[in-house]
């Protein structure tokens, strides 16, 4: 997907049971943006990252995502890719066929060069034809990458991006990032905070308490 | 083709090419049949039953055979932690048809694969009026199929899926099973299939409601 991409997040909160997890969250961000989610463990960052993905609704204030497409549902997905650690694969398919249903699910056509580029690039293309079961966590967070960048998403959203990732995987991401930032908009969560100044704008989810 | 339709028909045949290789839904409700239609041939021996016992027998074994398998389609999603990566794929609306078509596809099998084995083995199960019995099946696997795809939508995320499952499903298939238990029985006695005119509307009827019911309802009960 091409063109302006934005999200505007307008006083946001999340309550689950009757307990606070964040609130008065705020920020606007137009593409080409990069935004930077932290917190300790169990601020809410991967609430909130849900909460942009659209998989979870907002207890308040509001939060839009507006994109080519984006007055309907189907366009709205269109728009967003995500990596995250409770996001699986199909495990009894292959990777590559974990990303022709994906755009088969979408409704949309499947290129299988663009795929092959993908898995190349996290360097699964050999063992493409495995089922996603056989491979290592390592492997399985890189095919998430791959299948999250399957329908060119113009917002790409990372919970814990470098999670079961060796060296060479760390690297594959930094530059999946970089190229993220420089056509849309990249959303990290995380707990590290050593590359926090790299991003444009940041949300800290211990501020305030 | 509409982007939607496509939807549904990938989120099927996905469904379909997962059991295929994972054969979770087949093998319980295979094992299911074949097991209760056992059960009730060395039960009733050689003597038999009543026309309206054993067509109730009949509604019995698909019933809870449905309750063993209809639910893997959504608590597959959840036990591997697929659901929200099917969330982000399509709308809710494509997902539900698209489970909805599996589950029809499966239930008319189970359902045919069910009658063919209880006709041959149950001793006295005789069908004298063939299109009442078969439009019978057909509405019934249709309706068990719509009513087990949302209830096992609601299910899929509690902990005691196995025991809700039939729990919750048996009131809202009241109904539909009273329907095709009344017109098996008639199927069994020979009655005209206008006789029967009435238990085919009260299915339709049912069929349409649950379907839109569900429909409608979908997205509240299958995101947080």
């Amino acid at each position: 997907m091409t063109g302006p991409t934005s999200i505007v997040a307008k006083e946001i909160r999340k309550v689950f049971n009757r307990r606070i997890i964040f609130e008065r969250i705020s920020f606007a961000l137009h593409s080409p943006r990069t935004l930077v989610v932290s917190g300790r463990n169990g601020s809410g960052k991967s609430t909130l990252v849900k909460i942009m993905a659209g998989v979870l609704g907002p207890s308040g204030g509001t939060i839009a995502l507006s994109g080519p497409g984006s007055a309907s549902v189907a366009g709205r997905l269109m728009l967003t890719g995500l990596v995250s650690p409770y996001l699986n694969l199909y495990e009894e398919f292959t990777a590559e066929e974990n990303l022709r249903l994906g755009m088969a699910i979408r409704g949309l056509p499947f290129d299988r060069a663009f795929a092959h580029e993908l898995l190349r690039r996290v360097g699964l293309f050999t063992r493409k034809d495995d089922p996603v079961r056989a491979y290592s966590s390592g492997m399985k967070q890189r095919a998430k990458y791959a299948f999250a960048l399957i329908h060119r998403p113009s917002v790409l959203l990372l919970d814990e991006p470098m999670a079961n990732l060796d060296a060479e995987g760390m690297a594959i991401v930094k530059e999946i990032m970089v190229d993220q930032r420089q056509n849309g908009i990249l959303v990290v969560a995380t707990n590290d905070l050593a590359d926090v100044d790299r991003f444009d704008e940041r949300v800290d989810l211990n501020a305030g308490r | 083709m509409t982007r939607w339709v496509r939807s549904v028909i990938a989120v099927f045949l996905k469904d379909w090419h997962s059991e295929l290789r994972t054969r979770y839904a087949v093998s319980a409700l295979g094992m299911f049949v074949i097991t209760t239609i056992a059960i009730i041939m060395f039960s009733l021996g050689s003597e038999g039953a009543p026309p309206d016992v054993l067509s109730g027998m009949l509604w019995v074994v698909i019933f809870f055979a449905a309750m063993s398998g209809l639910s893997r389609t959504f608590v597959s999603e959840e036990e591997r932690g697929t659901s929200m990566t099917l969330q982000l794929l399509a709308p809710g609306s494509a997902v539900f048809f698209g489970k909805l078509l599996f589950n029809l596809v499966l239930s008319v099998a189970l359902n045919a694969v069910t009658v063919v084995l209880y006709a041959a083995f149950v001793n006295g199960f005789v069908i004298k009026t063939l299109s009442i019995f078969l439009v019978a099946v057909l509405l019934g696997s249709v309706g068990l199929a719509a009513a087990a795809t949302i209830i096992a939508a609601i299910i899929a995320r509690a902990n005691t899926k196995g025991t809700l499952y039939p729990v919750l499903s048996f009131p809202i298939l009241l109904p539909l099973l009273l329907a095709v238990i009344n017109a098996t029985r008639l199927a069994s006695e020979g009655a005209f299939f206008q006789e029967a005119a009435g238990e085919f509307q009260l299915l339709i009827s049912y069929i349409v409601v649950v379907v839109t019911a569900s429909a409608t309802v979908f997205d509240f009960v299958w995101k947080d």
